[in-house]
């Protein structure tokens, strides 16, 4: 009887019943989002893993605009059948760079949180242009156009530059070699050993099959030929990362 | 003059517009902004062509944007489920992808938003404005705030569903327009909550109708989600891209905790706001019980901020997290079967309505639907059933039976009720085909679902299945192959629903027009009661 009479003020007073149904709503996601900002398991770093390249993070603006995440996941999940099929499950550590986070929620093509190095580039090529001429059961869209997109490659160190506004390591050499970088990835004549210091283990060459320009798939390509290829997992070592 | 102000406003606007088309850093922002250019001369070039009306009694209640709201409402609903269709069809057919702009990952946030936020947000918006006048006796406050509400949410869906096409995304699932779009709306949803809220506060009725406690947490908390799921960093003022606040972990759960409450207030406490209005007057019965409507209307907003986690099982979010979001998802099934009681008690003694009236027959189907699929939630986040339905197609089935049938259907209901009071018709032009929409609608989400619900449970065994050997058995293309005659038999479930709304926008179109269909009642006997024995 009590609280029902006491719940009759909030039915005659509408300031009243908005405070407190703010409040009962914001309880749930201050408990379990917050944490996550000062947690050890969500914000330990592990050996490998880096910011994009200029061209990798070009390649994965291309991934996002073509909403590849709506039918492919990028998290593999502790399962036998997960890790025989796709690889060593995903660390928190693997996407603590991805602004968006790129997990998505549906598979109606493969996980690609691994899908680095497990195809040339030429079947990347061949498959983006027509899927069902490698994959005759895909129901994947031809992304054709993107070998006949030259890569816009305008801002670049802004791009960079607004990621290390939010927290992403990029140090100052890499700002000013972004887009020096951005070309030197794709261009199978240039030297690629400030690249490679800078952003170890990124991919160099031609990715699209045409050296002479640079495309919107040379940048998705190398985005994707790098995609779970930065923790070495012979030597990490799961166990000691258990909490 | 009034309009002059407003046209001047859209004319600045529209000069901005020009600007950002012809100085934008990027061909996408460029080619949008180009778009919205056109849209706002076509608004000033429309507002202009309109005749000044006498303006109405100031006491009266404001139905202007409550009506447009209603054909809005239908034409986005039409609008989605085609999107919806399409999309159903290129998974089953993947020729009809149409590269760049009608390629599947641009056309299914195209479907996503159309259905939600262009049908639903426009249902939720007009129905909200409707009842909260007649509950409180006050006009809309804020004199034309209400339609600069409707017109900047039109604009809102606009450049939300001409920047996917075109390939403006942040790629976060239901919040995908980029920050120059979420900056509007943000604008627009707080002249929402202005005009709702003071409406309530200048009240004539001094309780405020429980339908109003949900409509409110709805406004509200939309708005808390939409802000900080979106927070970001544009790359330039006068570009498309940005970069999110957060980053993988966190910005996963973030994300969910939106995505997850995108369901749990927008297609949920929203509708329930309709359910407990209409549903009443058109039973003419009193709601069940008000103990169990506050129960459950705060113990709903309560447990549903906290299920967001169920969408992460297993990935690399903690643990405890997990947990948590699937224990607090099981304890939603309590005050969710709490609002559909309380909804299908409302009609004890008017059952035979379900026999006569095919507009009860929808709301009843509704809180079905809602049962139904706030019992296959709870299920479906318990970890061991999720690591099986998770990434497959029963997640989609599970979405369908909760949209189709819950929100689509009592949002039928609401614009079936509405119209003939609204455009002054004496009743609708046909219950017969309310009757038919009825059908159609319930068998397009059966097939849907039931296909669904196949195919998702056999592609997570078939991606799971090993050999005595202790191989896999199936590669991932010969689960995609398999998916085949599902995929063509769920677009088919969604043409029917299509079917039924288009049956739907035919009699509302006729209803508008003041005809009634010369036709024989639904009930053609009554049947004696026979007393007990």
């Amino acid at each position: 009887m009590s609280i029902m009479s006491k719940h009759q003020k909030l039915e005659t007073n509408a300031t009243l019943l908005l405070i407190f149904s703010f409040l009962a709503v914001t309880v749930g996601g201050l408990v379990e989002i917050v944490p996550l900002f000062y947690m050890d398991n969500t914000i330990e770093k592990v050996e490998g893993v880096r910011p994009y390249s200029p061209l990798e993070l070009k390649g994965r603006r291309i991934y996002i605009r073509e909403g590849c995440y709506l039918c492919h996941s990028q998290m593999v999940r502790p399962f036998r059948d997960e890790v025989e099929r796709y690889g060593p499950y995903s660390l928190a550590a693997e996407s603590m760079y991805d602004r968006p986070f790129q997990w998505g929620s549906k598979r109606t093509g493969p996980d690609l949180a691994r899908v680095g190095d497990r195809y040339s580039n030429e079947w990347h090529v061949q498959h983006l242009i027509h899927p069902q001429s490698v994959v005759p059961e895909s129901v994947m869209p031809s992304y054709a156009f993107l070998a006949e997109t030259p890569l816009d490659t305008s801002l670049i160190e802004e791009h960079l530059e607004t990621n290390r506004l939010l927290g992403v390591p990029y140090d100052d050499a890499m700002i000013e070699s972004a887009a020096a970088d951005l070309a030197a990835q794709a261009d199978p004549e240039a030297d690629w050993d400030g690249l490679l210091a800078r952003y170890p283990k990124a991919k160099t060459g031609d990715f699209d099959g045409d050296p002479s320009r640079l495309t919107e798939l040379d940048a998705l390509i190398a985005y994707m030929q790098m995609l779970g290829t930065l923790v070495d997992f012979s030597t990490y070592d799961a166990e000691a990362h258990y909490r | 003059m009034k309009q002059t102000a407003q046209v001047v406003a859209i004319a600045v606007a529209a000069i901005i517009a020009l600007f950002g088309a012809a100085n934008g850093s990027d061909a996408l922002f460029r080619a949008h902004f180009g778009i919205l250019f056109i849209v706002l001369v076509l608004a000033a070039f429309l507002l202009l062509r309109r005749e000044e009306k006498p303006t109405d009694d100031p006491d009266a209640y404001m139905d202007g944007p409550i009506k447009y709201g209603t054909i809005a409402t239908l034409f986005w609903g039409v609008v989605g489920l085609l999107a919806g269709v399409a999309i159903a069809a290129q998974l089953a057919w993947p020729e009809l992808n149409l590269e760049p702009y009608f390629n599947f990952g641009r056309m299914r946030p195209l479907h996503t938003s159309a259905v939600i936020f262009a049908f639903g947000g426009n249902a939720l918006i007009c129905t909200s404005f409707y009842v909260v006048q007649r509950t409180t006796r006050a006009r809309l406050f804020g004199g034309d705030l209400a339609w600069f509400v409707f017109w900047g949410y039109q604009l809102f869906i606009i450049m939300a569903a001409t920047g996917y096409l075109l390939g403006s995304t942040q790629s976060k699932e239901y919040a995908e327009p980029e920050w120059y779009v979420d900056l509007w709306l943000t604008i627009v949803w707080v002249a929402y909550l202005l005009v709702f809220l003071g409406t309530i506060l200048k009240r004539k009725e001094p309780h405020i109708y429980v339908a109003n406690w949900f409509y409110l947490s709805f406004i509200v908390t939309v708005a808390m989600l939409h802000v900080v799921n979106n927070l970001a960093l544009p790359v330039s003022l006068s570009g498309t891209i940005s970069y999110s606040a957060f980053a993988g972990v966190q910005d996963a759960l973030t994300q969910w905790w939106y995505g997850h409450n995108a369901v749990g207030f927008f297609l949920t406490a929203g509708f329930l706001g309709m359910m407990y209005y209409f549903m009443p007057k058109q039973a003419e019965r009193p709601v069940y019980s008000y103990r169990l409507s506050i129960v459950h209307f705060w113990s709903l907003i309560f447990l549903y901020i906290w299920a967001g986690p169920h969408h992460l099982h297993y990935t690399a979010l903690p643990d405890w997290a997990q947990t948590l979001g699937m224990v607090f998802s099981v304890m939603l099934w309590m005050p969710s079967w709490g609002g559909m009681i309380n909804g299908l008690m409302t009609l004890s003694g008017a059952w035979d309505k379900i026999r006569t009236d095919p507009v009860i027959r929808l709301m009843v189907m509704a809180l079905a639907f809602y049962g139904m699929s706030t019992f296959e939630g709870p299920m479906m986040s318990i970890k061991s059933v999720n690591s099986l339905s998770h990434y497959t197609d029963w997640t989609i089935g599970h979405v369908h039976s909760g949209a189709l049938g819950w929100v689509g259907m009592i949002s039928f209901a609401a614009i079936y009720f509405l119209v003939p009071r609204l455009f002054g018709a004496k009743q609708l032009y046909s219950l017969r085909l309310v009757n038919w929409h009825f059908w159609l609608a319930t068998l397009g989400i059966v097939v849907y679902a039931a296909v669904m619900w196949v195919s998702g449970i056999q592609q997570g065994l078939m991606w799971r299945e090993y050999d005595p050997e202790g191989f896999l058995v199936y590669s991932f293309a010969e689960s995609v192959a398999a998916m085949h005659p599902y995929y063509v038999l769920r677009a088919l479930g969604g043409l029917l629903y299509l079917a039924g709304a288009l049956v739907m926008v035919f009699n509302i179109y006729m209803t508008i027009k003041g005809r009634i269909r010369d036709e024989a009642p639904l009930v053609t006997q009554h049947p004696t009661p026979a007393p007990a024995e």
